[in-house]
């Protein structure tokens, strides 16, 4: 009662998300290849007029979802992979029609990228990227020579710095505290640091005293300085796993890339039963063939 | 090849001898990370740290480091491999990637879509990279791996479209980029373990060389198959026959449900 910051609320709703996001934007997604994806806010972009997306992440089914969706000029990536299922279809199709442009990383370098960010540095400098295709495909990039007297050659790693991040937890409180109970943090706070404005949706909204309850003080791995909007999306991570509250939607994700590789008649009647309607309509119609 | 192996394998199929000389690649490796791409490395390396190599790091797939539940390993009558395994530490993505890899204290083997006669390795793409015939992985953390410690490579189907001249796209560099660089020198590739052979870089100029073949594979099946000259030893060994245990715990252990066969159909 008398506690006035815990009346600041931060929750807000999946469409608000996407009436501050505009075309053109750069905007960095948590999670992992098909792991803790904010698949529901990215389910809303599919759904919105937004265009020119260029996309910063770790690619999973995002990827794809929002490239049959036409939301998606350039990826920026190290992969894009549905982890059970090695190569995302919709990623293939895009690239092999020479449809979307790609800023294509190591791994490591991706990494690198968003601490820089997140670090308000220019870039950090790695070895990984010498000598690999990745300095050719991207001529952009450059190399810095260590001002000690070892006088190395580094790869300096420009930061990937985003207008907007998305990513999803499992808790969360309404003033944009985070939590993670899974496996893996991935990397969802530095695209949160990285971002000029953050957006983390939850399994659930909860008590900050009841943070606590489900996992270790260690597990909150959102603070309220990466000035996250909070957006409650039971489920919003599915198809991709999210646990412990749910696994990867196995059957699912193989109907995903089933209808994605099918071709455009398979796709459109995948869209159709699953994407067109609200956030809750997607959960209704996957409950009832999933059943 | 099923029919010429019966009967020189000592009971052993394609894809234990395979398994066996995947593991091979960590051997003496100590405790540094295990990492496994795919499912014939990933049982190669819960094997090794089972039997020769009980020091290696290994992971669940997701961010646990695991050991094997049980203590007795094969031979003290136990098998360890069907024991399970328990948890003795954390390893999330970003502390894989920084600073396990950079810190050389891991050893992958990954796959590999192309590779040349100095192990360039291609997983991201094949064709002109601006607008590829085929898009694949992308190039994950080849680049930085093959910088900073040990890789090895598993090609469960020996081809020309594999071991090509040059590659689209190279993810991991091989020993001619690697010597130009003037970095440091953590570059290391210890093997390529295939359907058909095992090949190490011990040629010319660190050149792809034929180090065994598979029982019943020819040096010309190999040398067939393969897109380059392939440096060669006058007499070429035969891989090593998996153990009676290694079979066990195979068998019993890590891979009851034979899913090591698909790789194989």
């Amino acid at each position: 009662m008398t506690d006035s910051v815990a009346s600041t609320s931060s929750v807000i709703t999946a469409a608000e998300v996407v009436s501050q996001l505009r075309s053109g934007m750069t905007i960095g997604i948590g999670g992992w290849g098909s792991r803790r994806k904010p698949m529901a806010l990215v389910r809303a972009i599919c759904r919105s007029t937004l265009t020119g997306l260029t996309i910063v992440t770790y690619g999973g089914p995002d990827v794809g979802l929002l490239i049959a969706a036409g939301k998606v000029r350039r990826v920026v990536c190290g992969f894009v992979s549905l982890d059970s299922i090695a190569l995302e279809p919709h990623f293939r199709q895009a690239r092999q029609r020479g449809e979307i442009e790609l800023t294509e990383l190591d791994e490591g370098m991706f990494y690198f990228g968003l601490l820089a960010a997140a670090h308000r540095l220019p870039f950090m400098p790695t070895r990984a990227g010498l000598g690999s295709g990745v300095l050719r495909v991207n001529p952009e990039l450059r190399t810095v020579r260590s001002p000690y007297a070892d006088g190395e050659e580094l790869v300096a790693v420009p930061a990937l710095v985003l207008d907007a991040a998305l990513i999803h937890m499992n808790r969360a409180d309404a003033r944009g505290n985070g939590q993670y109970l899974g496996p893996d943090p991935y990397f969802d706070d530095l695209f949160c640091l990285a971002a000029k404005r953050a957006y983390m949706s939850c399994e659930r909204v909860v008590p900050t005293a009841e943070l606590l309850d489900a996992g270790p003080q260690q597990s909150l791995l959102i603070n309220r300085s990466m000035r996250c909007a909070v957006i409650e999306t039971p489920h919003g991570a599915h198809f991709t796993s999210c646990v412990p509250d749910y696994g990867r939607d196995e059957e699912f994700q193989a109907r995903y890339a089933a209808a994605a590789a099918g071709g455009p008649e398979k796709w459109q009647e995948f869209a159709a039963r699953f994407l067109v309607g609200t956030e809750a309509e997607y959960q209704a119609a996957v409950a009832a063939v999933m059943a | 090849m099923t029919d010429r192996l019966a009967g020189t394998t000592g009971g052993a199929s394609l894809a234990e001898i395979c398994i066996v000389a995947c593991a091979e690649a960590w051997r003496g490796d100590g405790a540094i990370l295990a990492s496994a791409i795919g499912l014939v490395p990933s049982l190669a390396a819960r094997l090794a740290q089972l039997t020769f190599a009980p020091d290696l790091l290994v992971t669940d797939g997701e961010a646990g480091l695991v050991v094997p539940a049980a203590a007795g390993l094969a031979g003290d009558g136990g098998l360890a491999g069907d024991g399970g395994t328990v948890q003795e530490g954390w390893l999330p993505y970003r502390a894989v990637l920084s600073p396990q890899v950079a810190s050389g204290r891991r050893h992958v083997m990954m796959g590999a879509a192309q590779i040349d006669r100095f192990g360039n390795q291609n997983i991201s793409c094949i064709g002109d990279w601006a607008r590829p015939k085929a898009q694949l992985l992308g190039v994950r953390g080849a680049p930085g791996n093959t910088v900073n410690h040990p890789v090895s490579y598993w090609v469960p189907k020996h081809s020309r479209r594999v071991f090509v001249d040059e590659v689209d796209m190279v993810s991991g560099i091989g020993y001619d980029r690697a010597a130009k660089l003037g970095s440091p020198g953590f570059h290391e590739l210890r093997r390529v373990v295939t359907n058909l052979a095992v090949l190490d870089f011990g040629g010319p100029d660190h050149s792809m060389r034929l180090a065994s073949v598979h029982p019943g594979v020819s040096v010309s099946d190999v040398a067939e198959a393969t897109g380059f000259l392939l440096a060669a030893p006058y007499e070429v060994p035969v891989t090593r026959l998996p153990t009676s245990d290694e079979l066990a715990l195979i068998r019993e252990g890590l891979d009851p449900g034979r899913r090591r066969d698909l790789e194989f159909a």
